[in-house]
């Protein structure tokens, strides 16, 4: 019985499985993007108090630079049992000329990775509980690149 | 610019470690050590100003008034600063602004931690509105993950090795022997830190800072308490800087998930938020690059260490590695960075750690810092970072 896939957190993506992307702001003064606008604690001084309507990321970017955690991290992060290295992108959008944190998508290889590569938005697992599996924004490598 | 210099006429330190003690008797013990340093009597502190720490509970929240306690409650003014990492030069600034607004003549400044074993953790709870805490949820960003990400890019970009990163942690640990508040005081070889088990990648254990037990103080005045007090010559704070970033701050930074957005109507900012911390630092000073003897700056990884020398404008980017390898930072060379022997030799122990980076410097404009003394040093820059966007540098001269 397979269980629910459910976001781990609401409204930071949309759920579309073949094509997900990050649910971000833009300002309509600034032209500036925003993202996470839950917590998003900056603004454009430029334009103080616009109004930012919502819009969806770029899904592809290329990759800034990566890290794979070797040990795992205190709460409340989730780590399976036994602990599994993981990897965490920071990728450059090219529209929104801003860097995006996501993990690696699961399953990709870290030693393939290369900066300047593209990589695009995908859902991945996080953890789960007995019901639910909780879903995730993960950077996935384009299949095109080698 | 003298009419904003003040003196530091006491430095003191507890000894950096894993004590496991309440963080309050570090604070004392680093206090009376500078009050004995200075030659002033508890009794005769005008100003309490104290760095906090949010590992310990309420009475880290309110660290300075803690501390006025714990030394017998005065009728001091007090002050309390959080700031992260950059809370003791916050603390620092607070004590400053006092003395020059004229408010008090002579200050204690202090931090002390007591931390717990392993990664530095949010606070605990379902915080799902807080950064902070949804950084280690939804991604596993630890701390190192931050600086794995800087190193990795430092490779890319100007083509560093791992065997640069290990040199740092070689020259760190060899300065820290001599430093009887180091934690830890072994040398260490490049082997020794490629071998180290890998944290986040490129970064392993020896390139990463531990996290400590310790605590240091200064005590400050006004240049007119100094002369009256026998310390016409003390060590001067020229510069403090306490900047927060300029938008669009476009490198990733703790605890944040993305970057400042620079598309759009932007007003680009002439320095990236690190320069920009040192810029404003000689800008107050008066004083440049150039003009430094010494420099402790934040090695919260070896790599970071490098990132600094640029950020600090000891050479252009991408030229760090060649300043490291030549020996311009080691004991002996032109400028010799973290002479104290960083946290690498110390580890971090939060809101002590920008004081004992003024300590540091303090006893080498000195002369007094024994077997890892700057040869003749006159002017020295610290230079940390706070998460949350604070800036953190202090240049002091004699």
């Amino acid at each position: 019985m397979s269980k629910t896939r459910v976001p781990a957190v609401e409204n930071w993506f949309t759920t579309d499985e073949s094509a997900p992307a990050l649910l971000g702001t833009r300002g309509v003064e600034s032209g500036s993007y925003f993202w996470p606008t839950a917590v998003a604690v900056s603004g454009n001084p430029d334009a103080p108090g616009e109004e930012r309507l919502p819009v969806e990321l770029s899904r592809t970017g290329t990759l800034w630079s990566w890290t794979t955690n070797h040990y795992a991290p205190p709460e409340p992060y989730v780590a399976p049992d036994p602990f599994l290295p993981y990897t965490v992108c920071a990728v450059e959008l090219g529209r929104e000329q801003m860097v995006v944190l996501g993990q690696l998508a699961t399953g990709a290889d870290p030693a393939r990775l290369e900066v300047g590569m593209e990589m695009e938005l995908v859902l991945g697992p996080l953890y789960e509980d007995d019901e639910h599996e909780y879903v995730v924004w993960q950077w996935a490598p384009l299949r095109s690149t080698p | 610019m003298s009419g904003h210099d003040i003196a530091i006429i006491g430095a003191g330190m507890h000894p950096w470690g894993k004590w496991g003690r309440n963080f309050v008797e570090y604070g004392v013990v680093a206090a009376e050590a500078a009050l004995a340093d200075a030659g002033v009597a508890w009794s005769d502190i005008q100003f309490v100003s104290g760095a906090d720490t949010m590992r310990n509970g309420y009475p880290g929240y309110v660290a300075g008034a803690t501390f006025a306690q714990a030394l017998g409650w005065n009728g001091a003014q007090v002050a309390s600063s959080y700031a992260a990492c950059a809370s003791g030069v916050t603390a620092l600034a607070t004590a400053r602004a006092q003395i020059l607004a004229g408010f008090c003549d002579v200050a204690l400044v202090v931090g002390a931690d007591t931390t717990p074993k392993g990664f530095l953790a949010p606070n605990k709870g379902e915080r799902g509105d807080d950064p902070d805490w949804l950084r280690f949820r939804l991604l596993g960003a630890t701390n190192p993950t931050f600086f794995g990400l800087y190193a990795r890019r430092r490779m890319e970009l100007f083509g560093a090795t791992r065997d640069d990163f290990a040199r740092v942690k070689v020259k760190n640990a060899r300065h820290g022997l001599a430093n009887p508040y180091a934690r830890y005081k072994k040398e260490v070889s490049v082997d020794d830190v490629l071998d180290a088990p890998i944290v986040s990648d490129p970064l392993g254990l020896l390139d990463i800072c531990a996290t400590s037990d310790g605590a240091a103080a200064l005590v400050v005045s006004s240049l007119e308490y100094a002369r009256s007090h026998g310390s016409a010559d003390a060590v001067r704070v020229r510069g403090i800087s306490t900047v927060t970033p300029s938008y669009p701050q476009t490198t990733i930074e703790l605890p944040n998930f993305a970057t400042d957005s620079a598309a759009g109507t932007v007003s680009k900012p002439r320095h990236g938020f690190k320069e920009s911390i040192a810029v404003r630092a000689y800008e107050e000073a008066g004083l440049g690059p150039d003009d430094l003897d010494c420099a402790e700056v934040y090695d919260l990884s070896t790599a970071m260490e490098l990132d600094w020398y640029e950020q600090i404008g000891l050479c252009a980017p991408g030229e760090a590695e060649k300043l490291l390898r030549d020996g311009t930072t080691t004991l002996g060379g032109r400028v010799p960075v973290n002479p104290s022997g960083g946290l690498a030799c110390f580890g971090e122990a939060v809101p002590a750690q920008a004081i004992a980076q003024v300590c540091e410097l303090t006893w080498q404009l000195r002369g007094g810092a024994g077997g890892r003394q700057v040869e003749g040093a006159r002017v020295g820059l610290s230079i940390n970072q706070g998460l949350f966007g604070h800036g953190s540098a202090v240049i002091v001269s004699r």
